[in-house]
């Protein structure tokens, strides 16, 4: 794998749509491991920014896709960084139960994207990132783990600028 | 070079040793250690790790090797790792690979983990044939090391870990023998690995599997579980 450029950082959106409302006992497990699975990721080697809401210490009440929606986002240094936080730390322990907490995917419910070093991602940009993916699969805009495109790849496509219009194609 | 002729690249005894050597070690190794652990000549020990890194099988660097003192000791030292390119031969020609990864994806989109877990855990309890659960951590490294997992012991109590209670040693496995798959698609095939486990080595015993993923590791983690507490915990390997 080519080592992205030092200029971009990979942004990353995760939604999931909650089985229970966050207060019914039966999500309480995963409310309980908000925190430290938190902490882990702000600790996490390559980890550069989370969205949170004010005044709080993560994304959950923040339900801009949907009522039963939550999102993740954040942004890293590396997608090896993403990878190892998200499958080879504590965190893969909370994915393994997450079927007791969030229904089932229909459609592509994590998109990674290129993003400039120093650019924090908006919501709204990163619900957009999801929807190309959605109606388009995977290309240097907007892709996933295994479908994965190089900083430079999503560079000479001439994505990685946020605010480049697609060209219909 | 084809996997077959990589693989019979093996066949060497000496080379044999040296490739398990430093396989074994998870870890840059240089050619005076790899000799004297084969039992040759550093000159021979030189020629089949080159061989075994023509090959594929090893990656050689070179690293300036720490405590090094006298004469050369500024020049950097040729260091050997296990590549990570999987070989396999299968004579007739089998595929099981695409069938597991279809199996996986497929146990995905129907959120069968819990199923899967469960023939998992059976498949363990049956691979200890109804014996007893494993009885302490050397046992848990023989039974690891028959199924691949090239399991070690980690004494290193200092573990930045939510679990860490009973900070005492921890086996940890270098080897994931489900790896193509589990890289695929990590939470279903990692649990499937521990509930594996879990079956294998009992949980009721003095031994327990948990999770505990690391980079380049396999996903769990074996320790004492304070049950049944005997003084076979000592480190003899």
């Amino acid at each position: 794998m080519t080592a992205p450029a030092p200029a971009a950082h990979l942004a990353e959106l995760n939604v999931a749509v909650l089985r229970h409302p966050l207060d019914d006992p039966r999500i309480a497990p995963f409310v309980e491991l908000l925190d430290p699975v938190n902490e882990l990721a702000d600790h996490a080697p390559g980890f550069v920014w989370r969205l949170t809401e004010e005044g709080q210490n993560d994304a959950t009440g923040l339900r801009p896709a949907g009522e039963n929606f939550i999102v993740n986002l954040s942004v890293w240094q590396s997608q090896e960084a993403l990878w190892d936080y998200t499958y080879r730390s504590g965190h893969l322990d909370a994915l393994r139960r997450r079927r007791d907490w969030f229904e089932r995917h229909v459609e592509a419910h994590m998109v990674l994207w290129w993003i400039p070093a120093g650019h924090l991602p908006t919501v709204e940009e990163a619900l957009e990132r999801l929807a190309d993916l959605r109606a388009n699969g995977p290309t240097p805009r907007a892709f996933t783990f295994h479908s994965a495109h190089s900083a430079e790849e999503a560079a000479a496509h001439g994505t990685n600028a946020v605010s480049v219009p697609r060209a219909e194609d | 070079m084809e996997d077959i002729d990589a693989i019979a690249v093996l066949q060497d005894p000496v080379r044999r040793r040296l490739y398990e050597y430093v396989a074994a070690q998870g870890r840059e190794v240089g050619r005076n250690e790899a000799a004297e652990a084969a039992g040759v000549a550093r000159n021979l020990a030189a020629h089949h790790l080159d061989k075994l890194t023509e090959a594929g099988l090893l990656e050689s660097g070179s690293r300036r090797l720490t405590g090094r003192s006298g004469p050369g000791a500024g020049r950097p030292a040729k260091v050997y790792t296990r590549a990570r390119t999987e070989r396999s031969v299968s004579l007739p020609a089998r595929d099981y690979r695409t069938a597991a990864e279809l199996l996986a994806e497929a146990a995905e989109q129907a959120r069968l983990d819990e199923a899967l877990y469960a023939a998992a855990r059976r498949r363990g309890e049956a691979l200890r044939d109804a014996g007893a659960p494993c009885g302490g951590l050397d046992e848990v490294m023989r039974t690891l090391a028959d199924r691949g997992y090239e399991p070690h012991l980690e004494t290193d109590a200092a573990e930045g870990d939510a679990h860490g209670e009973a900070a005492g040693p921890v086996v940890r496995m270098r080897n994931c023998p489900f790896h193509a798959v589990a890289e695929r698609f990590p939470p279903l095939v990692c649990g499937m690995n521990l509930a594996l486990l879990e079956g294998l080595l009992g949980t009721d015993g003095p031994v327990r599997a948990r999770m505990d993923a690391r980079p380049g590791e396999c996903c769990v983690v074996v320790e004492s579980s304070g049950k049944v507490v005997e003084s076979s915990k000592t480190n003899t390997d």
